[in-house]
């Protein structure tokens, strides 16, 4: 009876996401305090060392804990996606409420502006940007960050289309409301439901986008670690030391995967 | 006079050719007086709606004419201007009581809404307080218990008793009703009727109420406008439209009037 009732409001999908989620963001939450080993603690003798019980995930060509530099990868990976995401929200929900609501010539300007962004791939646009602003972990971010506000932008102008012309928003300007309060407080409130399926696309979006900004080297720099620039590293080692890429990759997948299930099942 | 329109006429220029929805259109309101407005789907009533309450502010809309609100002029006036008549001496129903209450935010919270833009001084309890007396005024069964609701979690008639009760809350001295029964089944429509008429004697609240429905229309108004293709062509008293119109579109209106009224 109640495995019945419990599977009917939790679709599966939904559940097997959420377990992988949570799992994961404990494991972050954990490397933020421990990781088994110091990441940059090179042992000689443990070279491309395979899975053990002292290792769990082997070691790296320089002879550093897999695990713990997959621990503090992850970590890395989903800090900058997370900042990745509320940049791109934040300037998306801003730009796109003002020129969905206001129309005129600050919406033909700013969404022109926007579609030329929009024009090239984001990994692109964070190449350009890193290339004139340096590497570093705040520059990904921000370079992401910015790459990420188009999309949300048009999501959100749509949305405040739609809703503007609604007839509880003529009341609240007949009522004397002001801009701000009915754009922000009146309006906004409608559009979290696509907001909030838009932000964990573009989460799974900025996880592979910083892996992709790590694994050509101009993402998180060395010996600091993220899945990206480990699976990288990790290249020249494919056959000789398989696991040295299997778990970063891996890592990667069941984020994304955990993400992208909690979202579906969110949506339904 | 409570409200004097001169010489009206909106155009729209958002295609093309310009199109011309109002065209001169002149009539005045006096205090606690019902005036109906009344014309086939897209006369132009909506739109002489929306100019009296303001709502046409988009810049592809070409506005002439003055509209007077005791004394003072709304059609041009700014927008400073404008918040401080709207909104405490003017309300709107719309027609639509499914987008015409916001489905994000709770009953109660969308009344008072008018209150704390208009009375910022009152405190919550007070506001809560008038907002449950005029959800009661409006002849909401149970007020303390809409006043938690969401929208989605009432009839179309509640809604529509909603709305008036949040265009009512600062007692306004001018409520516009633009067609706020045609959405509902008719005996909804004769208690919402029933309703208006009643506020409008005990607030001396004046009712611009639009419609397509002239038997609604001959129950409720005293005087009565027709409208037609953007044109006003005849205004009256309620009697002198029924009993002698002048001009044959307003007979095709008559006669056209739904057989409904002789069943009942
Ligand atoms: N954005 C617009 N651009 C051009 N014309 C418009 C626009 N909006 C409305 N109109 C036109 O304005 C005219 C008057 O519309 P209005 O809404 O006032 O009619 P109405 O009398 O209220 O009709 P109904 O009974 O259907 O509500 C219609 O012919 C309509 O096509
Ligand atoms: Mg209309």
């Amino acid at each position: 009876m109640l495995m019945k009732s419990f599977r009917k409001k939790y679709p599966p999908n939904f559940v097997i996401g959420a377990v992988i989620t949570v799992v994961m963001l404990l494991l972050i939450l954990m490397s933020f305090f421990y990781t088994p080993y110091d990441i940059t603690k090179m042992d000689s003798a443990s070279k491309l060392a395979a899975p053990s019980f002292r290792h769990l995930m082997g070691c790296d060509n320089f002879g550093r804990d897999i695990f713990s530099r997959v621990l503090k990868g992850m970590e890395n990976t989903f800090v900058i996606a997370f900042l990745t995401v509320v940049i791109g929200t934040a300037g998306g929900v801003l730009i796109g409420a003002f020129t969905g609501y206001f129309g005129g010539w600050l919406d033909e300007v700013l969404m022109r502006i926007i579609d030329v962004v929009f024009a090239f791939p984001s990994i692109l646009l964070a190449l350009v940007f890193v290339s004139i602003f340096g590497t570093g972990r705040y520059n990904v971010v921000a370079a992401l960050g910015v790459a990420f506000i188009p999309s949300f932008a048009r999501i959100v102008r749509s949305e405040f289309i739609k809703y503007r012309e609604m007839d509880y928003v003529k009341s609240a300007q007949l009522a004397g409301v002001g801009r701000l309060r009915i754009i922000f407080v009146h309006i906004l409130p409608n559009t979290f439901t696509v907001l909030m399926s838009s932000i964990m696309i573009g989460f799974n979006n900025a996880v592979l986008a910083e892996a992709g900004m790590s694994y050509l080297g101009i993402g998180v720099q060395p010996p600091d670690a993220s899945l990206g620039s480990m699976l990288s590293e990790s290249q020249t080692y494919l056959f000789s030391a398989p696991w040295y890429a299997v778990f970063p990759g891996l890592m990667i997948i069941l984020l994304v995967l955990g993400f992208s299930l909690l979202a579906d099942g969110i949506k339904a | 006079m409570l409200l004097e329109i001169k010489d009206l006429s909106i155009e729209f220029h958002d295609h093309d050719v310009p199109e011309r929805v109002v065209h001169d259109v002149s009539f005045s309101l006096a205090e606690g007086e019902i005036l109906g407005i009344v014309g086939e789907s897209g006369s132009g009533k909506s739109m002489t709606a929306m100019a009296i309450a303001g709502l046409l502010k988009r810049h592809d809309v070409e506005k002439k004419g003055t509209i007077l609100f005791e004394g003072t002029e709304l059609l041009h006036a700014s927008r400073a201007q404008l918040r401080k008549v709207q909104g405490n001496d003017i309300g709107i129903i719309f027609q639509e009581p499914m987008t015409s209450l916001n489905p994000v935010k709770r009953i109660g919270w969308q009344v008072e809404e008018s209150l704390r833009i208009h009375r910022p001084d009152m405190s919550k309890e007070e506001r809560r307080h008038r907002a449950i007396t005029a959800l009661s005024d409006v002849e909401l069964p149970n007020p303390e218990q809409v006043y938690k609701k969401y929208p989605h979690e009432l009839s179309g008639g509640m809604r529509q008793r909603v709305m008036i009760a949040s265009a009512m809350i600062c007692e306004p001295k001018l409520l516009i009703a633009d067609e706020p029964t045609t959405a509902l089944d008719v005996t909804i429509q004769l208690q919402i009727v029933k309703l208006l008429q009643r506020l409008n004697k005990e607030k001396k609240m004046a009712v611009l109420f639009i419609s397509h429905d002239l038997s609604l229309v001959k129950r409720l108004c005293d005087r009565i406008i027709v409208m037609h293709n953007g044109d006003l062509v005849e205004q009256g008293s309620a009697q002198e439209i029924f009993e002698n119109p002048k001009e044959c579109y307003t007979k095709e209106l008559i006669d056209a009037i739904p057989r409904l009224e002789k069943l009942v």
